[in-house]
């Protein structure tokens, strides 16, 4: 089975489009349904914070791509479960169309299947390397100071 | 470098880590760092020799890199870019858009028609 590299979900919202986007953009809107807490810099090459109230303090940094209100909404954030330095961004768009008295909104995120031709020999074997460098260091260092 | 088949790592990955030898193996590298088969030997309730069997698979597989040196003095360790790969194939099942949608869903439906109203604090999320 390939790995998937999109996810497509479409549902139909009773409420009109202008407050979906609200829902979908402001920080009031993605704190109440995304995450617990969020902040919001509404243009596109913003920045939004989503936290959440887990055992784990979860936290995600999103790049805004596309604000088009109120029918295109796009970001770009990292990979779940990966280090920080991983180079590879998912893109996420909302696409809102009025639908009867309400809305139907499409999510894609793409680019899970990407591999960036630098990942294997630069991003991970540069954080290994990082360490054991580090840890070479600091035994350089501790046997000095014996 | 070839560009790697995502899939093919991930399978490599998800075979590596279906077998409880190799995720002993895989477990006590990753807690201990660079060791070599004896030394895996001395930490496992498994014979060198299987553990040598199943470091040359992981080794084929690039899942464990093999540091230059005499063959005794081998040490092995983990080789982190095809876990990152398998990763972002698990992180397509737990993105989980189903549950952030209805979360959504419910959340509008509760909220008053006005934006100015109070969101409902009670929705669930995670």
């Amino acid at each position: 089975m390939p790995i998937p590299d999109r996810i497509e979900r479409t549902i139909d919202l009773a409420q009109p489009p202008q407050r979906v986007w609200e829902a979908l953009t402001s920080a009031e809107g993605l704190g109440a349904w995304f995450g617990h807490r969020a902040t919001v810099d509404l243009r596109p090459g913003g920045t939004a914070y989503v936290e959440w109230d887990d055992e784990n303090g979860s936290k995600a940094t999103m790049t805004i791509s596309v604000v088009e209100p109120p029918t295109r909404f796009a970001w770009t954030w990292g990979i779940q479960g990966l280090p920080a330095t991983d180079p590879r961004r998912t893109y996420v768009e909302f696409i809102l169309r009025p639908s009867g008295g309400g809305t139907r909104l499409t999510v894609t995120e793409s680019g899970f299947a990407q591999v960036p031709e630098d990942l294997l020999d630069t991003a991970y074997q540069g954080n290994v390397e990082g360490w054991r460098k580090e840890l070479a260091e600091l035994a350089d260092y501790l046997h000095a100071a014996a | 470098m070839p560009q790697p088949d995502p899939e093919a790592v991930a399978e490599a990955v998800f075979a590596a880590l279906a077998e409880p030898t190799r995720r002993s193996i895989l477990s006590a590298l990753a807690a201990r760092g660079p060791t070599t088969a004896t030394g895996l030997a001395g930490l496992l309730p498994i014979s060198r020799q299987a553990i040598a069997k199943h470091l040359d698979l992981l080794a084929a597989a690039g899942l464990v890199l093999a540091e230059p040196g005499e063959r005794r003095r081998i040490r092995y360790r983990v080789n982190a870019a095809p876990m990152a790969i398998a990763q972002s194939y698990l992180a397509t099942l737990a993105r989980d858009w189903d549950g952030k949608l209805a979360r959504l869903q419910r959340s509008l439906d509760a909220s008053a028609p006005q934006p100015e109203a109070a969101p409902d604090p009670a929705v669930p999320g995670g």
